[in-house]
């Protein structure tokens, strides 16, 4: 319904936007914009100049524009993308169609809810819980660069979301802990200067762990800093069979 | 209305806030925290920082170095007792993130490796590959979250300080996802909201980054100290302004011009050694020259015709292709990454076009060394505040290190007001807040038909801030860009809103941000037009020299009905008296 009045020159691309406003609306609606196409334009510009130039309404979350505060996650055209890292010569000229990103409950227009990953972080312990206290007299955890390795990729994670929008798991059951969570927790796991990798292998390893996902994989392809989230959970699986046939075989041994 | 009551408040939930709620936390476990953050606090915009954080650490350095270079660097207009603190608490703070699990790089053998960077003597920049703002906001984010008595708000916007009985006692927010407006209680507040680089057309600054603080504070009668002073970063990438990490000139990238010569050599900066001589790239010369000294050099290359043009501004070329695949990828990977995506430019073959952006305020919330503002029980810290460490120029890795010594400097100060003053308003800080609360709701309901848009007061705002207060300013300039402020003032009573809905209303959210924004440009616009001599980031074209003798002080700009009054407080010199800036010698 909404259409651009304000008069573009040059090439146009066209964005069909999902609107949803709770307070007096029941059922979300399509707008259709005709937005300025620029070759050097990411898809939140145009999102940008949509709220600037024509309707100031529009509803999203954006930040640092450059691919690290993860905020601007959205569905283009299906998939799960940072709207601040993807071109509109991506698709030109066809129409894009923007939505909230999938699986999570809808605030308004592309703001979604993510308070349920919040409070998994918090249940994961995504935190240093020191194997050795030391003081910071006592100065720096020796740490090799081989140690830092095992587990750096597993912190670049910018809690943008997409994994658990391309999650078939997660879609049908929100109660999994999902890539990314599961993820930070490996991530402390594997740290040299952490102790409680046991505490945390219990909720890793339960229903709500790595044995719900089913290994589709495509958390680690949406993933926009390559972390490889199913990676980490296939490892978390592999780590989880081993201890639990080492209890069986030797239950004296350690676990 | 109930009104929940915290020991300690904090407004912004990056580096700083993150620092002071835990510093808090750990101090004294019955205390009660609140983080108030207008986003989920990992989207702060300490998560942009890329190159690293100062500290001494390894046995070839010194804290006299490190002082001396930060003071040199701000060309003496920090305060020298701020810095001594700053300098000695430095390493305790990064090797208390280390134990937090922040990822910094290491050496074969283990320890901490540092980096060199601008206007640093010696290597001391610690760093997490060249996303080190990032690893350490999630680091601190993440350990925060094991802390029971700390509160958070995400996704609540403060538009107002609540004084009452002459102490600051609390914030009026509006809850994003609901539209309420919430009064918080705090024994003691703590701004931690960051700087306000949106006030300017060209930033490395995020979205969110619209001086709320700085605003808050000064209209609560807190002046805004040394505001003239705004950083050009002097590698942004032309068109977005995304920053071009510093950490590219310390493993060794180089300046050129449109001819190919590291003109820096031209600009009293030094003289090039070649890049394959093991002595590249040489400390506190050339290419690690101070940023504004670095950004003020592309401005006369420029005037010179000697740059290259394109649709999305002028540039020189910054590049690292000498360094090699194994060694780009190893320690400034985002780099490479950054300039492939948004310039399309892969750096391992070919130069980064680069250009001066505007990247950081050392002015701020005029703060004592213990973050204290004059406001009993209103603390600052971080970009938000000025301290000042940082005087008229800040060294690159300075600040991430500064919103950890002063974060935590925060939460310890207020924490101790809140138990000296457990009495809180609660009554009066509602009544207070009833008018405001009516004009936010009938905004909601009714909208406002006014005749300004807010992207075109804004724009108006940052064209203005570009060409009045840029990398070189005079009078004639200045006077005019004061003007347009004014008429900014006026105009903005009338600013159209659209969206009536209460439900994540963001134009009404970039309605209030604009009002701050105002707000901080006017603070920097009257204290450049004040201060009649050339310092650090504050040059003068009709007075180029620095003037130690009228402006060795600080400005402090409040608030008031017409333009704002600029004051002028001394410097504190403890060891280092002002000399003249040397690089390359």
């Amino acid at each position: 319904m909404a259409s651009s009045a304000t008069k573009i020159e040059g090439k146009t691309v066209t964005l069909e936007i999902f609107r949803y406003q709770p307070d007096d609306e029941t059922e979300p609606r399509y707008d259709t914009f005709e937005v300025p196409y620029r070759e050097d334009w990411v898809v939140l510009d145009a999102i940008n100049w949509i709220k600037d130039e024509v309707d100031g309404s529009l509803s999203y979350r954006w930040s640092c524009r450059m691919g690290v505060c993860g905020s601007c996650g959205m569905m283009v055209n299906g998939e799960p993308k940072l709207t601040c890292a993807v071109f509109l010569r991506d698709y030109y000229p066809k129409p894009m169609r923007i939505e909230p990103l999938e699986h999570f409950p809808v605030t308004r227009d592309l703001v979604i809810n993510m308070d349920d990953f919040m409070g998994k972080m918090e249940k994961l312990q995504t935190w240093i819980v020191p194997k050795e206290p030391r003081t910071i007299e006592e100065g720096e955890y020796r740490q090799t660069p081989r140690q830092l390795a095992d587990y750096k990729q597993y912190t670049m994670c910018i809690n943008c979301m997409l994994c658990y929008s391309a999650c078939p798991v997660y879609g049908l059951d929100s109660s999994f802990l999902g890539p990314a969570a599961l993820t930070l927790g490996r991530r402390y796991s594997l740290d040299s200067r952490d102790g409680a990798k046991d505490e945390r292998a219990e909720l890793i390893q339960s229903d709500e762990g790595v044995w719900s996902c089913t290994f589709v994989g495509e958390c680690s392809r949406v993933c926009p800093k390559n972390v490889d989230p199913a990676g980490a959970i296939q490892a978390g699986k592999v780590e989880g069979t081993v201890d639990m046939m080492k209890s069986m075989l030797m239950p004296w041994g350690r676990k | 209305m109930s009104i929940p009551v915290y020991d300690v408040l904090i407004v912004g939930g990056g580096g700083a806030g993150l620092r002071a709620a835990i510093a808090v936390a750990q101090a004294d476990p019955t205390q009660r925290v609140a983080v108030v953050s207008k986003v989920y606090p990992m989207r702060s915009h300490t998560v942009s920082a890329e190159g690293g954080a100062a500290g001494v650490i390894k046995d070839n350095d010194s804290a006299e170095d490190h002082c001396n270079d930060t003071i040199g660097g701000g060309d003496w207009l920090a305060d020298q007792d701020a810095v001594e603190a700053f300098v000695e608490e430095a390493p305790k703070e990064l090797i208390q993130l280390e134990h937090w699990g922040c990822p910094w790089n290491r050496e074969a053998d283990g320890s901490v490796a540092v980096r060199p960077f601008g206007g640093m003597k010696i290597q001391r920049t610690w760093f997490a590959s060249d996303k080190t703002g990032f690893h350490m906001l999630h680091t601190l984010f993440q350990t925060s979250q094991q802390f029971d008595p700390v509160t958070r708000y995400d996704e609540h916007f403060v538009f107002d300080l609540l004084v009452h009985d002459g102490r600051c006692q609390g914030v009026a927010c509006i809850e994003l996802k609901t539209g309420e407006v919430r009064i918080i209680a705090g024994r003691s507040v703590i701004l931690c909201t960051g700087g306000g680089g949106r006030i300017f057309p060209f930033t490395t600054n995020a979205a969110i980054k619209t001086g709320d603080g700085m605003g808050l504070a000064y209209r609560a009668g807190v002046g805004l100290k040394d505001m003239e002073f705004v950083q050009y970063h002097p590698t942004g990438l032309p068109g977005t302004g995304i920053l071009i990490t510093e950490a590219a000139r310390g493993e060794g990238g180089i300046l050129l011009n449109k001819d190919g010569r590291r003109y820096l050599q031209d600009h009293d900066l030094g003289s090039p050694l070649e890049v394959s001589d093991p002595r590249h790239p040489q400390l506190k010369s050339m290419e690690l020259g101070p940023r504004d000294r670095l950004s003020q050099a592309f401005y006369w290359e420029r005037e010179a015709g000697n740059v290259f043009t394109s649709d999305d501004g002028d540039y020189v070329h910054l590049d690292v292709t000498h360094l090699g695949e194994k060694k780009i990828n190893k320690r400034i990977p985002f780099v490479r990454d950054t300039a492939l995506k948004y310039v399309g430019v892969d750096c391992v073959k070919e130069p980064i076009p680069v250009r001066p952006v505007v990247h950081y305020m050392m002015g701020g919330v005029d703060t004592d060394i213990d973050a204290a503002t004059s406001l009993p029980g209103l603390y600052a810290a971080g970009e938000c505040a000025c301290v000042s460490i940082n005087g008229a120029n800040r060294l690159g890795s300075n600040s991430l290190t500064e919103l950890l010594v002063f974060g935590k400097r925060a939460g310890m100060g207020a924490a101790a007001f809140a138990k000296a003053n457990p009495e809180v308003a609660v009554d009066a800080l509602a009544a207070q807040v009833g008018d405001k609360a009516a004009r936010l709701k009938s905004l909601y309901s009714e909208g406002r038909e006014g005749e300004a848009s807010i992207a075109s007061i804004r724009r108006t705002l940052t064209s203005a801030m570009e060409t009045g207060a840029g990398i070189y300013r005079d009078q004639a300039r200045l006077d005019a860009l004061c003007e347009t402020l004014r008429e900014i003032k006026a105009r903005i009573k009338d600013l159209r809103i659209t969206d009536r809905s209460k439900t994540f209303n963001t134009q009404l959210v970039q309605a209030l941000e604009l009002e701050f924004m105002v707000d901080a440009a006017e603070a920097v616009a009257f204290s450049a037009s004040a201060r009649k001599e050339s310092r650090g980031a504050h040059q003068r074209l009709d007075f180029k020299e620095r003037d130690d003798g009228a402006f060795l002080k600080h400005s402090v700009a409040f608030k008031s009905d017409g333009d704002p009054r600029i004051d002028y407080k001394d410097v504190s010199i403890t060891k280092w008296p002002p000399a003249e800036r040397v690089y390359g010698k």
